[in-house]
């Protein structure tokens, strides 16, 4: 790809201070997101998966500056979103959104939807007045909820027409780029095919990307482009999503993948059983993160020594596993 | 009573006072258990799946109710007629639940060998000791590498994952003929839900406990049910053995349904989608509850709720379809797209 992506992640690195003792004084940190790199190019959905704790909310947050990065860069559009200040940041948030996961937190329970949409009009100076109004009718209707609903209030609606609501005031100032955070989780099933179905119309006819943040593996399976999968605040595989979902690498992916229950009660699944608990982002092993749990038959003292660089196996394969060997370009034409 | 069912629920109404009277969250549900089997009852959320799970331990939270005329048998016991005392040496002895969130059923000021041993206080005659050991035991059983030093410990300490198991052990214990678990592995990660599923297929196994298993993940049934209840609105509308159920739904919901759940290796340019979503119990229809979302609906529906009759054998569904299949074909070429 030699065309700059509109949005470049490179080493992006977050940390929480660790408090403790009667003073509350800073003890440590915690790397919620580790050394973290990606691309997004424009009209592509970028998923982030993993397990909870894994930081892939707090990636998405970073990138937006909900929370401030500690080190690392963010570019998007050409733009060096760590450096800006004040106004300008305000400024660049019109093209960078965020849906939430749980739409009903997320909304104000006072203001009635119309109004939390059309607050993102009239900050950024996008319509005023009627031609405000006019637009926000026109969005509720894109996310397919009926223009005079503008006038209710959030707990009027169900979860799936709440999250709708999230979406249209993300849309609202037409962004290029929008963080959707879990946007499925809290849904019923059904409901939950429609707001996928809805969120990849709305990509087509506007060319958005999305970084797509999601625990289920099922649902990213259908809407992601790539796939990035996390663990203890790093990549540690990263792939089309058919080379993802079909010949994944890395142990942890394999074992995430086996883990998801199959629909088929004539084929229960035989799993890779992951023993015990992801370790504690504040306390995180040596060498490989997952190397602990780690089944893979060559583990050996290296893998609890060095650290895995997230490297490129296989044309845009990448993976953080010293025992996954880099296969010939030769053999992977296909 | 070799012969009769484990559990036997017939005509259960669950109501809760409103403005107008009352509403019907669960409304004429009837099934049964056998000894030793896996049921999964499956639903949306608001279909009545948790109120139905706790009203068998005579548990449905306050304000609702279970109205007069509802039947639950279990054991050869009337459970709608027992007196308290032995209501009470029923739960967590002969039926047991297991609860989604453990960190809320959990008494966070009490180690959870202290919960464990108690349940074996409370339902024999085992002194401190010998209920403390049998409880360091049980948690060996359900997976908890150190179980001596774990027992010391309170709920807060413990991953979710193990207070799950924690969970089920305290269930356990007591050697239950049913297990009620509602939603066990909602709150857990995918790897940790794997861990769990085995943990409760491993003692079932062991065990030969009956489980009923309530849940809203398709995955989940097919992993685990032998057979399975689909309830929409406070109602069955469809129950089959697990295979058929998967192969050839017939209620149109559990079409939709399964149709809606987004398949790992499937490349598929669009999810099926069941229109709108599912109404408050205030608010459902005449008739077929489900018809405002069907797409097969007709004249019928709406005149006349359908009764669960027999699609094949130990098949059900609550669907005029069953009687009048040509009506499925002439539409579901429409419906598909």
């Amino acid at each position: 790809m030699s065309v700059t992506p509109l949005l470049q992640v490179k080493n992006l690195t977050t940390s929480f201070p660790i408090r403790s003792g009667l003073l509350q004084r800073v003890t440590g940190a915690v790397r919620a997101v580790n050394d973290v790199s990606f691309d997004i190019a424009s009209g592509e959905t970028l998923a982030l998966v993993g397990e909870s704790g894994c930081g892939k909310t707090t990636t998405g947050r970073s990138i937006l500056r909900l929370v401030e990065p500690t080190s690392g860069t963010v570019h998007f559009a050409g733009t060096d979103v760590r450096a800006l200040r004040g106004e300008a940041l305000r400024k660049l948030r019109r093209h960078m959104q965020i849906v939430f996961q749980d739409p009903y937190g997320s909304l104000n329970p006072r203001m009635t939807i119309g109004a939390a949409i059309r607050e993102g009009l009239i900050v950024h100076e996008l319509a005023h007045g009627a031609a405000a109004d006019a637009r926000v009718k026109q969005l509720l209707d894109e996310v397919g909820l009926r223009p005079e609903y503008a006038a209710r209030y959030p707990h009027e609606f169900s979860g799936g027409q709440r999250q709708r609501v999230g979406i249209a005031r993300a849309l609202a100032v037409e962004p290029q780029f929008i963080v959707c955070d879990e946007p499925v989780s809290a849904l019923d099933v059904s409901v939950q095919a429609q707001v996928v179905n809805l969120l990849r119309d709305l990509q087509r006819e506007r060319g958005l990307s999305y970084l797509f943040i999601a625990h289920d593996l099922a649902v990213v399976s259908h809407m992601a482009d790539r796939v990035a999968v996390m663990y203890l605040g790093r990549i540690v595989e990263l792939a089309s999503r058919r080379a993802l979902f079909q010949a994944p690498l890395m142990p942890y992916t394999r074992a995430l993948l086996s883990a998801v229950p199959s629909l088929d009660p004539a084929h229960r699944t035989s799993r890779i059983l992951l023993a015990g608990d992801p370790p504690s982002p504040a306390n995180p092993p040596t060498g490989c993160v997952f190397h602990p749990r780690c089944s893979h038959p060559d583990k050996d003292e290296r893998c609890a020594r060095d650290i895995p660089p997230l490297e490129e196996k296989a044309p845009g394969h990448f993976v953080a596993c010293l025992k996954v060997p880099v296969a010939h370009p030769s053999s992977l034409t296909s | 009573m070799p012969d009769s069912p484990l559990l036997d629920v017939h005509a259960l109404h669950i109501a809760f006072p409103s403005v107008e009277g009352k509403v019907r969250a669960v409304d004429g549900v009837s099934f049964t258990i056998e000894r030793g089997e896996s049921v999964c009852l499956v639903g949306e959320s608001g279909c009545g799946k948790s109120l139905t799970a706790l009203s068998l331990l005579r548990l449905v939270p306050s304000p609702g109710a279970i109205e007069a005329g509802s039947q639950i048998t279990f054991d050869g016991h009337d459970v709608m007629g027992m007196a308290d005392e032995p209501l009470r040496a029923m739960r967590g002895h002969r039926m047991a639940m297991i609860f989604q969130e453990p960190m809320t059923a959990l008494n966070p000021v009490l180690t959870v060998g202290d919960q464990i041993a108690e349940v074996v206080r409370v339902h024999s005659a085992a002194t401190r000791k010998e209920a403390w050991a049998r409880a360091v035991a049980m948690l060996e059983q359900v997976g908890i590498a150190d179980p001596g030093a774990r027992a010391t410990q309170y709920p807060h300490e413990l991953s979710g994952g193990m207070r799950q198991r924690v969970m089920i052990a305290m269930a356990l214990i007591m050697g239950p003929t049913l297990v009620i678990a509602d939603e066990p592995t909602t709150a857990l990660d995918v790897t940790i839900q794997a861990q769990i599923l085995d943990l409760l297929r491993a003692m079932r196994e062991k065990t030969g406990m009956a489980l009923l298993l309530i849940t809203h993940d398709l995955g989940v049934v097919a992993e685990m049910a032998s057979r399975v209840i689909v309830m929409y609105a406070g109602r069955v509308v469809e129950e089959a053995p697990v295979e058929a159920l998967f192969r050839a739904p017939t209620h149109p919901y559990t079409e939709g349904l399964l149709a809606a759940v987004p398949r790992m290796f499937a490349e598929q340019e669009r999810l099926h989608t069941i229109p709108g979503s599912v109404p408050p119990p205030d608010a459902w229809p005449t008739g077929c509850k489900f018809r405002d979302r069907c797409a097969y609906a007709f004249d019928r529906c709406a005149l006349e709720e359908p009764a669960l009759v027999q699609v094949a054998s130990a098949h059900r569904a609550r669907c005029h379809l069953v009687q009048e299949p040509e009506r499925r074909h002439a539409q579901g070429a429409e419906a598909g797209t």
